[in-house]
């Protein structure tokens, strides 16, 4: 059967309760995805750019969706508070599907910035937010579609003009429950013009013994000369999939970074569609992936320079290890009349085991002459030289091995615009590859983690 | 301390070592000199553990273990140093964090405790003088950007930090200027005692200058052709290698 005919039945069925639980301005756009849907099939591997992930399959099961968003029962102490990298800021939740704010959460911003629960905000300003809602996203991407079908919370953020926030903003997503569970999110993200902030988002999973799937769309806005840090970071379980779908708008000489770290996931598939619609803009994109035993990462970019002089700097690094598999697509289109345009790319892979997969694919489709381009990708082993280099000074090749590993993602982290975050996210790694079990959220509840 | 006795060594199922006999005992100075491509490096390669070479027969003893049965880091820990003809950069390693690993891995080697970050310091101000490095290089990334001479200090700077009971040096000399290479053949002589002893591998005679070696090898096609006091150095100079080639035809 194909797995997108329980969802349309689903909104058949229970289109009343989604939409009483929802928001007009979201309601809106359900019929639309629901007659595109109709006609739609979800992705498969082996189709073009989905070469180790079936959305298909991982849409499949049928999971529990919080559609009446009852309420749900959940400590947080337990897990966020080790997650948290920077310590004295307010904290906003989303579990599951529902934006939950930390009481503390808005106390200490400045006028002039929205933030909260997406459907909150689309009931009390729907004008405003139905301007923006659903407009970037591609309601032709079935994943997409589905979500705004389904979709009836999330995040809001909106900075107004010439706002700077000067202290990240933090969303931690929680999955959590006691029985399978999919999470249906949306971000919606304004950055108006000459503002500024910088957002740090967490996905954790509660239980590790649960299928849990993660469906999200992410839509930004960011205006002339304003400023967007984001930078998502990826901790869940070995049965969590996420389902992660970004679009990006640029205005002129706006300047963003985005980065994706995935230190503990199970199938992750992350979408990065971004545009440029004015000159002199900057994007830096940058992500690793650190896969081990059976987890699948596939990141897809998409970067469209489609004016003069913008400029994008790219880099991806993965490490797949045991049987793990990882996949990268790099499209960067350079429209005809996009003259002066920079754009770099690279992807570079460790690949540690002979059943571990790498997927590696720039596509560069370039269409004017004045153009700065560069891409590499490199799929490889740890040198032999440099390790033995290492054992010569006493350390063991399995500490040579640590370091190298470390090293390898050393420039990914390194780019993280948040200090706090880039020490906690060397920290992560190195756990990570010194081959801790567990992930950080279920270590801090055992209470490990604060110190 | 090192006794070689018949040592055959093959890479990539090449035979390069065919026969190596050596004996070097605590206060010595052994040069080995030959033209390039006799198996210099090889042969210091075998001796540090190198897995990409195997040897096939013979035998190496250091203070009466089998050296060749035990594993590089091994090696190190007991007292076998090899300052590489080509240092390997590792980009994303900081000196700083490699030599603490180093420090502490040979001290949890002898069950002694992790030095203190205090101590530690200490010490590598104290090492770095003896081959005047730069304090920058130390919080740089391990020999990356390194120029060909602060490479060949910063081998000799890990030698004074690891304190070896034999140190092998590879072509230490090699694209050094006339006071860079004094600077490196001084700390070397800084770090001589009667305990230790040093295999200086290189290919001109005139680091021998500052490092007065008590024999000097002629290796040549994987086998020690030659052995003579430091006169023999200088009748390599003199004469150049062809002569050894004539004596020792295919
Ligand atoms: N990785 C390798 N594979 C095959 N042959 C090698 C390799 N490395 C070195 N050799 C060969 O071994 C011989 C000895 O090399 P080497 O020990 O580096 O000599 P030296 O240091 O005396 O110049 C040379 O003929 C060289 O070509
Ligand atoms: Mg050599």
């Amino acid at each position: 059967m194909n797995p997108l005919e329980q969802y349309l039945e689903l909104y058949r069925s229970h289109r009343d309760e989604i939409d009483a639980n929802g928001a007009p301005v979201l309601n809106a756009l359900r019929d639309d995805a629901f007659r595109r849907l109709e006609g739609m099939t979800l992705p498969a591997r082996g189709d073009e750019n989905f070469e180790n992930i079936d959305p298909g399959a991982m849409l499949a099961p049928d999971y529990g969706i919080n559609l009446r968003k009852a309420p749900i029962e959940f400590d947080p102490g337990m897990t966020f508070r080790c997650d948290v990298p920077l310590a004295s800021q307010s904290v906003m939740m989303n579990v599951n599907d529902t934006f939950a704010a930390a009481t503390d959460a808005y106390d200490s911003l400045p006028d002039g910035v929205d933030v909260g629960s997406l459907r909150e905000f689309a009931r009390l300003s729907p004008a405003e937010v139905a301007e923006y809602y659903g407009r970037i996203a591609d309601p032709g991407n079935p994943v997409v579609a589905l979500d705004t079908l389904l979709a009836q919370d999330g995040l809001y953020l909106r900075v107004r003009r010439g706002v700077r926030l000067e202290r990240p903003l933090q969303l931690v997503n929680i999955l959590t429950g006691t029985a399978p569970l999919m999470a249906v999110r949306r971000m919606l993200v304004i950055i108006e013009d000459e503002a500024e902030c910088k957002l740090v988002a967490c996905d954790h999973t509660q239980r590790d013994d649960l299928d849990m799937l993660a469906l999200e769309t992410v839509e930004i806005h960011v205006g002339r000369r304003a400023r967007f840090d984001y930078c998502h970071i990826e901790e869940s379980s070995r049965k969590t999939s996420r389902l992660s779908t970004l679009y990006l708008r640029q205005q002129e000489a706006s300047s963003v970074n985005i980065d994706g770290m995935t230190l503990f996931n199970g199938t992750t598939r992350n979408e990065y569609h971004c545009r440029f619609e004015g000159e002199n803009a900057g994007l830096r994109l940058y992500g690793m992936g650190i896969e081990d035993k059976e987890r699948v990462i596939s990141t897809y970019t998409h970067i469209d320079h489609a004016v003069p002089r913008c400029k994008s700097d790219e880099l991806f690094k993965f490490t797949v290890d045991d049987s793990a598999s990882g996949a990268f697509t790099g499209r960067i289109h350079v429209a005809p009349g996009a003259v002066g345009t920079e754009a770099y790319q690279a992807n570079r892979n460790l690949v540690g085991s002979p059943e571990a997969r790498m997927n590696s694919k720039p596509q560069l489709e370039i269409y004017n002459d004045d153009v700065k381009c560069s891409h590499g990708c490199a799929i490889g082993q740890l040198d032999p030289m440099q390790v033995f280099y290492m054992r010569t000074r006493g350390l063991t090749e399995a500490e040579a091995r640590l370091l190298l590993r470390q090293a390898f993602m050393s420039d990914v982290i390194a780019a993280v615009d948040v200090p706090s975050l880039r020490d906690r996210l060397h920290m992560l790694a190195e756990r990570r590859f010194a081959g801790m079990e567990t992930a950080c959220g279920r270590q801090c509840a055992a209470g490990k983690c604060n110190k | 301390m090192l006794k070689v006795t018949d040592l055959h060594a093959e890479i990539n199922g090449r035979e390069i070592l065919r026969g190596i006999n050596l004996e070097v005992r605590p206060g010595e100075v052994h040069a080995i000199m030959g033209p390039n491509g006799s198996g210099k490096s090889t042969l210091s390669m075998v001796l540090a553990g190198n897995p990409a070479y195997t040897p096939t027969s013979g035998s190496v003893e250091f203070y009466g273990k089998d050296l060749l049965a035990m594993e590089p880091e091994v090696r190190s820990h007991e007292g076998v140093f090899l300052g590489f003809q080509y240092p390997v950069e590792i980009p994303g390693v900081s000196m700083v964090n490699f030599m603490r690993a180093a420090v502490n891995a040979k001290r949890e080697y002898f069950n002694q405790p992790p030095m203190t970050a205090t101590e530690f310091l200490k010490m590598m101000r104290e090492k770095r003088a003896v081959v005047e490095l730069d304090n920058k290089l130390a919080s740089r990334s391990v020999n990356e950007g390194f120029s060909g001479g602060e490479k060949k200090r910063n081998e000799i700077f890990q030698m004074a930090v690891l304190e070896p009971r034999l140190s092998i040096l590879d072509e230490t000399d090699s694209g050094l200027d006339i006071d860079a290479l004094r600077v490196v053949a001084e700390g070397v002589n800084k770090l001589k005692t009667e305990n230790n002893a040093t295999i200086v591998i290189t290919h001109y005679q005139r680091l021998l200058d500052y490092i007065r070696p008590d024999f000097v090898h002629i290796l040549y096609k994987g086998r020690i052709v030659r052995t003579g006091g430091p006169e023999l150095a200088l009748e390599l100079e003199e004469r150049g290698y062809d002569w050894i080639k004539e004596e020792n035809p295919e």
